[in-house]
Formats: structure tokens, C-alpha cells, sequence
């Protein structure tokens, strides 16, 4: 799902640094989202809704829908579309609301 | 998709495309600029690109733009300048009349080798005719827009706008 | 303590960053703050040479155009604070909220350049995972180059619509067509021309109506259907698409809701998008210590965005006695000439009547 080669953009190689989604280890490079991580990766469903537990993942892409909000180091309602991706992050799917702390 | 899906209210071959294209004799001298940009938008780079000060805007820079087809030498400088990709160049070998040449933006992976077969295409991404690709231009100048230019039955010059290459799906 | 600065500014895209150097270049201390962790907002991500002319660096790509923003701000010390989300505007704070901590800053002016959001249209499953505004996947794509999609319905045929299917071509994904509610195409032409001699088709009068899929894979296919001219579904005209991603450019909202917060006068003009905060030539609104610029002020374009910027820059400076009045008054009549020069064309007159509108009422004030 990684573009290789582009008319007109270069994508410099990244340092890969690894997270974990649903305590599954997975590849992502320094400097992304973690939205753009999980979609390299072919994950769509980022959370499920409160009422009907229907599927959500990402819309807007910039901070400003609320569709993407993960479960993120145990902290619910984390924009994944403008937090970037860590090492040893553990990333889970929302659902509902999510419980603060 | 298929053919019948297809329903075009909104024809990209422009009814007044015939009034302007230069006379037949003209472009039977040397290859012609065609500026297919019929909507008053704010937009003038063409001007600038234009070496021999062949293409003009009126007043600002919201007015359709105007080529001078004596000054238009063909060189394609203006070709990769237009934002819109909106302009072609065109020609006819003088000692052939039967051979044609079109020149067309391209902003594609893997840019066509020359002397390659590709398939023209017209307005609406149709193969029209077979075509031999004549030149490849890139440089610092065209900032990755590729100038192609094609070879193709003269017939076909007004018609033909995009290609695709033969491995290509 | 709370931080001072002279001048804050919301936003980092177009219009912030054109602000801050405007201002900056006066001699006022600039500090942007932008929510995301990228500075540039949407002109990161726009890979197509601009329109305009040459004093709008036209013919330039948008990507190296914010390229050219940031290294004017860095040449006059602007400072940019990412992720730096600011969640309320009082009487002369902002509130500034970190990942790991609040602050509240205090600021003798204001430039608000938060932007727009993108439309959602109601069609039957329209929040399933793999329907995406056009601005996520240019994201993906173009500023973290993920091919979000295999095959792709687009909706839409505004200038979005339009360039982001060319950009999804130019990743090598497929774009199955573009529907248009409208009769017509609403793009510019020369937009709609490279995507049909492509052989991508643009329906007008069609929309969807309907996206397929499931809770495992999120979108696997679309319905769309002609609509009449009162943009009811004609029946029997429905058609399914085979395509993973469904694409919406429907258009979008001004992020107005911070200025309407901090007490700013509102008017609601459908020509610039909707709620907008009532302002002057100089991009000063009700409340003279807060300006506003871009896409906020009214949905328009980049380059319109970088020179309401500078006006709004400009204009704080003026307000807040700092640089030379006069030569700041002449910035501002030339920039005022070439907004006027940019929109004097079809395309212009929404902008040029919605900001006659705001005028009006602002006169009234």
C-alpha cells in the first residue's frame, strides 16, 4: 500500500519503527500519523460507535471529525489523523465513548 | 465502465475549438501552440512562458488567453507552464502531409520511451489511432511535467490529447 | 505566568503562515499555533502547479509554495507551536492545549486562520470506514504516500473533485467515475478535460445514494443513481459500482467557531460556505483586535488565502502601532488590487459578492 514511485512527489526512506494495534506488532515509519500507519498497514475500522456499534475509521484526516478516535496508550479519544506514530505505541480500538480515567 | 454509462453533458471538445485554430497553411509552416482554455480564470503563466511574446491576456489576468500565431514558433516551452495542462502544440510534416505530430503534457510514472507504440487517445479518453512517440522532454524547467510529443496520422491532430502506452491496461 | 506574544496566530496553512511573515516583517513577534504535527495545513499536500500570476508564485506547486512560507517564517522568527490546539479565545488569552500540557497565552492581537471542513452528504451507510473527505486521502497519499485505495468513486466534480482524481491517477489508483449532482460540471474546465481524456467519465446529474460494505472490510461497493432536477433519484436509473473507497469533494464549511466563541459579530452568506465572522477590507472583524484570513473568512483558494493573510498581518500590525503606518497602508492598497484583479473573473464573483455582503453589515456596525 506504500506508493514505491511517484511522478512528482519522492518519499524519502523513513526509519521503520514498530506498534502494536490490537496488541499486534505492526511496521510504520518515523514521522506519519497514526491514521496514515494503520491504513498502510490495510486497517480501516478504527473504532466502533457507542449506540450500534457501527464500524468508523478515518474521514477528515485533519483533526476536525472525530471518526478516528483510538484508545492510544490506554487513553481513549486520541485523534490518530494528527498524532504521529510512536515506537512501542499500543493502539486499540475505540469503543463507545471510552472510559476516562 | 461501460460506453452507455458514459453520459458526457459536459463535451471537452470545444464547439469553438474551430475558431481557433490557426489556418491550414499556417500550420502547414511549422508546428502551432493551441491554448484549449476557453473560461475566464485567474491564471496568466502562460505569458510569461512564451519566448517570442506570442501569447497575451487582456487586462489582469482573468481574460482567455490570446496566441499570435505568426510569433508561435511551436517550441513547447509553454506546454509544461500551463497549470491547467491545457495546451498542445501541433504539426504536419512538409513533406508529408499524411504525418502529424502532437506534443501533450504528461505527469505520469514511467514516461514512454521514444520510438515506442503507444495508442492516442482523444477528448474523452478514447483510442483513436495509433501513435509512435517522437520526443521525450523533461528538465528542471518543465518541474516534472513531462513534454511528449507524438507522431500520428495528420488527420488526427486536432483530435488526439492523451495516450496510453500498449502494456497498460 | 502566562506567555505574551504580540500577535498569535490560529492555524499554520496559507493563509496563517502568509500572515505571520506579513507581520513579522513589520517587526511584530509572531507565534502560529497550529493543531497538527505538520506545519503547511493543506498546501502540504497539493501537488499540482498553482494558478495565478507570477507575484502569486503561479505555475509553482502548492507543496513547495508552503515550502516557501516556512522558510519566511523561520527568516523572521516566527514561531511555530504544532499540535498546539487552541480551545478558547477570551478577552485577551488563548487557551493552548499540548498532548502533555495546557498553557494559556496572552496575545495584543489576533489572526484567526483556522480554515475549513469538509461537507458530508447523506447517502445511506455515508460513515462507513473507506469513505473518506478528499483532503484525508490527498493526505495519505500525498504527505505520507499511501495508496489509501484500489478503485475509487469520486463525489463531486468541484476543482477538489477534479484534481484529487488526477492525483489519485497519478498514485496509480483507479477512479471508477465522478458523479455530479449538478447539471454541469463544477470545476474548471481545463480540471475536467484531464480527467476525461483519461477516459474517467464525470456523470452530472448522478449521485450516490447508498455505500456497501461490511464491519470486517468497511466499503466494498457504492450505488449511484441519476437525480432529477429537483435532486430526487430517478427510479430504475441505479447502478453498482465495484469500488473499496468512496471519495466525497462536496464542498466545505468555514471553521468559524472560534471566532463566533470569542464574541465576534456572525452572518450566515451560503456563498462563502456559511457562518462567517462579518469583517472589512482589512480582514479586521467586529472586535478590532481579532483578524481573520482564509478559508475561514469564506471558502475560496490557496492563493486568495495567502493574500487575505498578508492583509490580515499587515492590518494587525497598523492596529497595534507597530512598523510604519505608512508604508503598511500601501502594502495593503496593493494587495487589495491584486485580490480585486484575481476575482475579477466568473469564478470570482461568489467571493466578490459574499465579501460585498460582509461589507455592508460591517458598515452598519
Amino acid at each position: 500500500m506504500r506508493i514505491k514511485k511517484h511522478p512528482i512527489l519522492e518519499f524519502p526512506v523513513k526509519k521503520k519503527i514498530e506498534f502494536y494495534f490490537e496488541d499486534k506488532k505492526l511496521e510504520a515509519r518515523d514521522g506519519e500519523s497514526i491514521a496514515a500507519a494503520l491504513i498502510a498497514n490495510n486497517i480501516r475500522i478504527f473504532r466502533f460507535s457507542e449506540k450500534k456499534q457501527r464500524p468508523r475509521g478515518l474521514y477528515c484526516a485533519v483533526g476536525k471529525c472525530a471518526s478516528c478516535l483510538m484508545e492510544v496508550d490506554g487513553k481513549p479519544n486520541i485523534m490518530t489523523c494528527i498524532t504521529p506514530v510512536k515506537q512501542g505505541m499500543k493502539v486499540k480500538r475505540q469503543k463507545g465513548r471510552g472510559d476516562l480515567i | 465502465m461501460s460506453e452507455d454509462q458514459n453520459n458526457l453533458n459536459h463535451s471537452t471538445i470545444p464547439e469553438f475549438l474551430t475558431d481557433i485554430l490557426p489556418p491550414e497553411e499556417r500550420i502547414l509552416k511549422r508546428p502551432v501552440a493551441i491554448i484549449e482554455c476557453f473560461q475566464e480564470i485567474p491564471c496568466n503563466p502562460c505569458v510569461d512562458s512564451c519566448p517570442q511574446n506570442a501569447i497575451s491576456i487582456d487586462e489582469g489576468i482573468n481574460r482567455i488567453p490570446q496566441i499570435d500565431y505568426d510569433l508561435c514558433t511551436g517550441c513547447t516551452l509553454c506546454v509544461p507552464k500551463c497549470p491547467g495542462l491545457a495546451i498542445f502544440v501541433v504539426g504536419v510534416d512538409k513533406e508529408d502531409k499524411t504525418k502529424g505530430s502532437v506534443t501533450i503534457p504528461y505527469e505520469f510514472n514511467d514516461l514512454p520511451q521514444i520510438g515506442e507504440e503507444v495508442i492516442g487517445l482523444n477528448r474523452q479518453g478514447k483510442p483513436v489511432t495509433p501513435a509512435v512517440v517522437k520526443k521525450v522532454i523533461v528538465s528542471k524547467i518543465t518541474d516534472k511535467t513531462a513534454v511528449i510529443t507524438l507522431s500520428l496520422p495528420s488527420e488526427f491532430i486536432h483530435e488526439v490529447r492523451f495516450f496510453k502506452r500498449q502494456s497498460s491496461k | 505566568m502566562i506567555r505574551k506574544v504580540q500577535m498569535a496566530v490560529i492555524g499554520g496553512g496559507p493563509a496563517g503562515l502568509s500572515a505571520a511573515v506579513a507581520a513579522a516583517s513589520q517587526g511584530v513577534t509572531v507565534e502560529i499555533f497550529d493543531d497538527n504535527f505538520i506545519p503547511g495545513g493543506q498546501l502540504i499536500k497539493q501537488t499540482h502547479k498553482f494558478f495565478g500570476a507570477k507575484q502569486h508564485l503561479c505555475g509553482t506547486r502548492g507543496m513547495d509554495i508552503a515550502q516557501i512560507l516556512l522558510d519566511r517564517c523561520t527568516q523572521h522568527n516566527v514561531i511555530i507551536n504544532q499540535q498546539a490546539t487552541v480551545t478558547g479565545v477570551y478577552a485577551n488569552t488563548l487557551g493552548v492545549l499540548y498532548p502533555d500540557k495546557f498553557e494559556e497565552v496572552e496575545f495584543k492581537s489576533l489572526v484567526v486562520a483556522t480554515g475549513a471542513s469538509e461537507n458530508m452528504i447523506r447517502f445511506v451507510n455515508n460513515e462507513l470506514p473507506g469513505i473518506y473527505g478528499a483532503g484525508a486521502i490527498q493526505t495519505l497519499m500525498n504527505v505520507f504516500g499511501i495508496r489509501p485505495a484500489q478503485n475509487v468513486l469520486m463525489v463531486g466534480s468541484g476543482n477538489i473533485g477534479l484534481i484529487v482524481s488526477y492525483q489519485l491517477k497519478q498514485a496509480e489508483v483507479e477512479v471508477e467515475c465522478i458523479v455530479e449532482a449538478l447539471p454541469q460540471v463544477g470545476g474548471y474546465q481545463v480540471h475536467a478535460s484531464k480527467i476525461q481524456r483519461m477516459g474517467i467519465p464525470i456523470l452530472t446529474n448522478h449521485t450516490i445514494i447508498r455505500a456497501e460494505g461490511n464491519e470486517q472490510e468497511g466499503v466494498t461497493g457504492a450505488i449511484i443513481s441519476e437525480i432529477d432536477k429537483d435532486f430526487r433519484p430517478v427510479p430504475g436509473t441505479e447502478k453498482y459500482l465495484s469500488v473499496d473507497t468512496i471519495c466525497l469533494a462536496v464542498g466545505l464549511t468555514p471553521l468559524a467557531d472560534l471566532l463566533e466563541q470569542c464574541g465576534c459579530k456572525m452572518t450566515t452568506i451560503s456563498e462563502l460556505g456559511g457562518r462567517v465572522a462579518v469583517h472589512n477590507h482589512y480582514m479586521q472583524t467586529s472586535r478590532p483586535d481579532v483578524f481573520l484570513a482564509g478559508d475561514v473568512s469564506g471558502i475560496e483558494e490557496a492563493v486568495t488565502a495567502t493574500l487575505e493573510g498578508q492583509l490580515a498581518g499587515l492590518a494587525a500590525a497598523k492596529y497595534m502601532n507597530i512598523g510604519n503606518p505608512l508604508i503598511i497602508q500601501n502594502k495593503m492598497n496593493e494587495i487589495l488590487i491584486q485580490l480585486n484583479e484575481f476575482r475579477d473573473g466568473p469564478f470570482g464573483e461568489k467571493a466578490t459578492y459574499g465579501s460585498q455582503r460582509l461589507l455592508k453589515e460591517y458598515s452598519y456596525e
